[in-house]
């Protein structure tokens, strides 16, 4: 038995495909596929989705993000800057708002959003305001370390540069380094976004109208009238449409910007 | 005005318990072109970059311009407008094209209109020889030529003074001459300039005064041909011996 190298590894990979293919017929055998089908692809379900599932639901879901992931980026920033002002309390604030919202579920604060705060300070915040704030309370505890390593990662001599043709700290901050720490950032920031797109799904908990469902919430409405997982499939499908085209753009852009990574703590 | 342009007095600088400027004076009068030469980590950079403040002193006086700009009171940022710099690695902004490099601080800054700030830029990049680059984006250009947006950078706002921190050090040696030429050809319209450079023969042409740094002093300064044709110290013919003979490159050199 003289197999070279090579060999071994190619009967080796030709062992795989033929148990790839066994399981596959197996699996064709034994299943039904009228449950399957049923439970799956219920065309009636389907057909009933529509065009609520895009003209309600997606419309929404796409609304929410963009409400929180907008808050959650200004809020970002500013916290960034205070990790990185030179008043320590300033630091102490933004280290422990990013710790604590970083380290408890977003559910929780959802929830004290649409109960607590209500309960307590006899405010209610309408729908929007509801799903922005919570989104962009958490996001923005994320999007905050990521800022501030973009911020860090823009070479010092830009900065001598803008200062030394008089520019303020400020202006050199707005006009110089922002602007090349969101370049350098914009891979894990489109991350962050699909993050929020899921979280938005959280809003579940509060109650709705049916022109607010997003599309975890209308999935869920559609499968207590008609029982199968077919509306769950097609919201999913809803998020897909949203994810991956996000997550194909940030690789590009990570690619694009030559693979120059940042590190985030 | 005063015939002197900048005027260091008494300046001392440290890092933490590193002493790197332990009592520095120059003069540099109107129109003249200083060249600073010295060994690496003497404090080159450092006195440099005093002058505009990017480093604050810990002790003496800079007036520059009758300005004096250790003084606390001093709107440091209006008066860094009439101070030029050019660095050692060009620093242009690169998120901005060459001709927005070159606005971006008239506008913001000396609050220009974006007609007359774009004229004048271009007629600065006219006069380093890139106004066809004026929209490249800075990586698209070679380190010469982005050494020359640097430059004409620094003059878009008018400078009275320009300081320069070897700004060919980080060039390949065909692209010097290029840097070398705008810096004569400024010297030769009147720029009052104080330069740091390893440029022996640029220093020997176009400087007025060459001041020699070491250990955090001024061992010697004087006329380029005193300085580097007939040093008096120890320390600058050592130094000199070092950078212009050329078997002393490196021991994989032939010798
Ligand atoms: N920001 C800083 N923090 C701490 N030490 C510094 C800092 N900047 C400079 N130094 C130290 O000060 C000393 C002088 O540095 P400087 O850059 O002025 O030297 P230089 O003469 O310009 O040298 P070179 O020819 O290598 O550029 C060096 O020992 C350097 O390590
Ligand atoms: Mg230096």
């Amino acid at each position: 038995m003289a197999l070279s190298k090579r060999k071994r590894a190619e009967y080796f990979r030709y062992s795989q495909y033929t148990l790839l293919v066994v399981v596959a017929l197996v699996i064709a055998f034994l299943a039904d596929w009228e449950q399957i089908r049923t439970a799956f692809f219920n065309f009636k379900t389907m057909g009933d989705m529509f065009p609520n599932v895009i003209t309600i639901a997606l419309k929404n879901t796409l609304i929410y993000t963009a409400l929180g992931f907008a808050f959650g980026l200004a809020l970002g920033l500013v916290l960034a800057l205070m990790k990185l002002s030179s008043i320590a309390p300033y630091r102490w604030i933004a280290t422990i708002y990013i710790e604590f919202f970083r380290g408890i579920p977003a559910l929780l604060v959802f929830i004290g959003l649409a109960f607590g705060v209500p309960l307590a300070f006899q405010i209610q915040f309408d729908i929007y305001s509801t799903v922005m704030l919570a989104l962009g309370i958490v996001g923005a505890a994320y999007m905050a370390e990521t800022i501030r390593a973009g911020i860090q990662a823009v070479p010092k001599g830009q900065v001598e540069a803008a200062r030394s043709l008089g520019m303020s700290q400020g202006r050199a901050m707005i006009t110089i380094v922002i602007p090349q720490a969101f370049r350098i950032i914009l891979p894990p920031l489109t991350n962050e976004l699909i993050l929020l797109t899921k979280d938005s799904s959280l809003i579940y908990i509060i109650g709705l109208a049916r022109d607010q469902y997003e599309l975890t919430k209308f999935g869920r409405e559609t499968l207590s009238r008609s029982p199968s997982l077919t509306p769950i499939l097609v919201v999913g499908l809803c998020y897909l449409i949203i994810t991956l085209p996000l997550g194909y753009l940030s690789r590009y852009l990570e690619r694009r910007s030559g693979g120059k990574k940042v590190s985030v703590l | 005005m005063s015939e002197i342009s900048v005027e260091i007095t008494g300046l001392k600088k440290s890092f933490g318990s590193l002493d790197v400027l332990k009592g520095i004076d120059v003069t540099v009068n109107r129109g003249d072109v200083v060249c600073i030469i010295g060994p690496s980590g003497s404090g080159k950079s450092t006195l440099l970059r005093c002058v505009n403040l990017l480093e604050e002193p810990n002790g003496g006086k800079i007036v520059v311009n009758g300005v004096e700009l250790t003084d606390h009171d001093v709107d440091i940022d209006r008066e860094r407008t009439k101070i030029g710099m050019v660095f050692q690695s060009f620093n242009l902004f690169s998120h901005l094209n060459v001709l927005a490099n070159l606005t971006v601080a008239q506008r913001k800054v000396l609050k220009r209109g974006e007609k007359e700030a774009q004229e004048i830029a271009l007629r600065n990049l006219d006069r380093v020889g890139l106004k066809e680059k004026a929209n490249a984006m800075p990586a698209q250009l070679s380190g010469g030529q982005q050494q020359r947006v640097a430059i004409a950078r620094a003059l878009s706002m008018d400078p009275d003074v320009m300081l320069f921190d070897e700004p060919t050090s980080a060039l390949d040696p065909e692209l010097v001459g290029d840097v070398l030429g705008v810096m004569r050809q400024l010297a030769d319209e009147g720029m009052t300039m104080l330069v740091v450079t390893h440029e022996m023969q640029f220093a020997r042409e176009v400087a007025d005064k060459v001041i020699f740094m070491d250990g955090g002093y001024i061992v010697e300064e004087g006329p380029a041909a005193e300085v580097i044709g007939n040093p008096q110290e120890a320390r600058t013919q050592e130094f000199l011996a070092r950078v212009l003979d050329p078997t002393h490159h490196g021991p994989s050199d032939p010798a």
